[in-house]
């Protein structure tokens, strides 16, 4: 009894070290984006609160938390208060299946990468209950823009996923990680590359991001499915936003990127230093890298129109995934991608 | 193991609670809401069979892309429920009857012994260490199973197939967008640059 007990506390201890580093790295991720943004617009971005700014997410925060939150006339108030837990908890469940470093990971399960590929499907219940619950047109429009978004795009996701898996053989993301042992050359982004750049694509679309943020929409639909948001709720919606953002950013470095290995893995100087092992630290370096790419897109693309969106995830994404698979399929059996080596 | 039997049981009671709500609650919306906390309770139920790929297939396919579909046009809907509720009185000997028929025939079902009764089914042994449930699947279906496998794949194509030809219509009068053209749009179609020399204004 007592082992058990000391196994849960860990257990939760270990999900607490994931989860407070996380939404720490949200409330600098909101501040990151505001000063690279910044930069690429020429301007100087929050520079006020402390030194360069740095505890304006704080002070974000803060202003948030101590908001009132109003509740619209006839809004379905258990399922409006409900929708913001929904939307955040999924983004945090499928950190558990991530591997940090070959040791560090909370749930090493051989079905760690349709674990993950359905709690990124689930994320797009908060934003519909969130819409419907608020008896508005504004947001149950952004709400129905989403849901299709999300089926739409989770089918070219989805296939991305089967290219990594062929070549991987594999659904563990630990194991993944260790097929594409052997330097930058042997990750999964070159014989994957079209795959590697749709699942990137496909990512900006499940988080619902410029340039494919229409369920916020602010200049055609006000903000979308949280425009009848206000104080902590609203607050939630956005972490678990940034979250999902993380989320995909750490993924993409998994799959295609290698995870926690070593660009120069082999390069005999390096040898058995920091830059040649792989560690942590190379895992957190890429996901900072594909963190940076989303705040990129967001402040170089204009947004689509939602047509637009809806034939390149039907017609234009799903047939190049469709024949990379096959193309997959055959350099596995070929032997021109020997995992591991 | 007790706390085996413990989440077994929370998500059994879980799952015919859901169920239960699913048919009875009046809101469509939360109708659908219920089915996708009934499918997460199976899931889990599922895991602990460590059928764990089941389980979260069940989730992608279900939660994640059918019921999305159906909350989409369950919200849409605008359903007043007084006509719906007309007929019950008229239907209730009915349903009643067909309800006892389907009550009776599990009760035989369960209760006779030998063939389909309950003793029939020990608690499953667990797997030994190292069972992968995905692997166990993954080399039934492309060994053994691959030619019913394949017929399934293909019957699920035809499905898809007759499903988009059904919405295929074409309507006069509408005017569409052809965005290959708009794609293949250049400069050279809206601009055009006229060389001048420049001149000097007429003096008067």
């Amino acid at each position: 009894m007592l082992d058990m007990l000391f196994y849960l506390l860990w257990t939760i201890a270990k999900i607490l070290m994931i989860t407070v580093p996380l939404i720490i790295t949200v409330a600098f991720y909101t501040y990151f984006e505001r000063k690279v943004i910044g930069s690429m617009q020429i301007r100087v971005g929050p520079s006020r609160v402390g030194p360069l700014g740095l505890l304006q997410p704080f002070a974000d925060v803060f202003k948030l938390l101590l908001k009132e939150i109003i509740l619209p006339a006839n809004a379905n108030r258990f399922l409006f208060v409900l929708a913001p837990v929904i939307a955040l908890a999924p983004a945090f469940a499928a950190w558990a299946v991530i591997p940090f470093s070959d040791l560090l990971v909370l749930a090493d399960i051989d079905a760690g990468l349709i674990y993950v590929l359905a709690l990124t499907s689930l994320s797009v219940y908060g934003v519909i209950i969130a819409g419907w619950a608020s008896n508005s047109k504004y947001a149950f429009l952004g709400a129905m823009r989403s849901a299709a978004q999300t089926v739409s795009y989770e089918i070219s996701m989805g296939f991305a996923l089967v290219g990594v898996l062929i070549l991987g053989g594999t659904l563990n993301l630990r194991e993944i990680v260790l097929a594409q042992q052997g330097g930058i050359f042997d990750w999964f982004w070159l014989p994957l590359l079209p795959l590697f750049v749709i699942y990137m694509i496909s990512g900006l679309a499940e988080t619902n991001r410029a340039p494919f943020d229409v369920a916020e929409g602010e200049s055609e639909i006000v903000a979308g499915f949280h425009v009848e948001y206000s104080g902590a709720a609203f607050a939630v919606f956005f972490l678990a936003e940034y979250a999902n953002m993380i989320l995909i950013s750490s993924l993409t470095a998994v799959l295609f990127a290698g995870g926690w290995l070593s660009p120069f893995e082999g390069v005999p100087v390096l040898g058995e230093t920091l830059l040649g092992e792989g560690s942590i630290f190379w895992f957190l370096a890429k996901t900072a890298v594909f963190m940076f790419m989303f705040l990129w897109y967001r402040a170089t693309f204009p947004r689509y129109r939602y047509d637009q969106i809806m034939r390149l995830g039907w017609k234009v994404l799903i047939p190049i995934t469709l024949v990379w698979v096959m193309v997959a399929a055959l350099m596995a059996v070929l032997g021109l991608v020997v995992k591991g080596s | 193991m007790m706390i085996q039997e413990l989440i077994f049981y929370a998500h059994s009671l879980v799952l015919v609670l859901a169920a239960a709500m699913v048919i009875t609650v009046r809101n469509p919306v939360y109708s659908a809401l219920y089915l996708v906390l009934a499918f997460f309770s199976a899931a889990a139920i599922w895991l602990l069979l460590e059928a764990e790929f089941l389980a979260i297939i069940l989730v992608v396919v279900y939660v994640g892309a059918v019921m999305v579909l159906f909350l989409f046009v369950v919200m849409m809907l605008d359903i007043n429920l007084v006509p719906l509720k007309e007929g019950f009185s008229r239907y209730l000997p009915v349903a009643v009857l067909v309800a006892i028929v389907m009550a009776v025939e599990l009760l035989m079902v369960l209760w006779s012994k030998g063939r389909l009764g309950v003793d029939m089914f020990p608690i499953p042994a667990p797997n030994p260490e190292g069972y992968s449930n995905t692997r166990a699947l993954g080399e039934l279906l492309y060994s053994k199973y691959l030619l019913p496998f394949e017929v399934a794949g293909v019957v699920l194509l035809v499905a898809i197939i007759a499903a988009i030809a059904l919405t295929l219509r074409k309507r006069p009068g509408i005017k569409t967008q052809n965005p290959a053209s708009q794609v293949r749009v250049s400069r050279e179609d809206s601009v055009r640059l006229v060389k001048m020399k420049s001149e000097k204004p007429r003096e008067v």
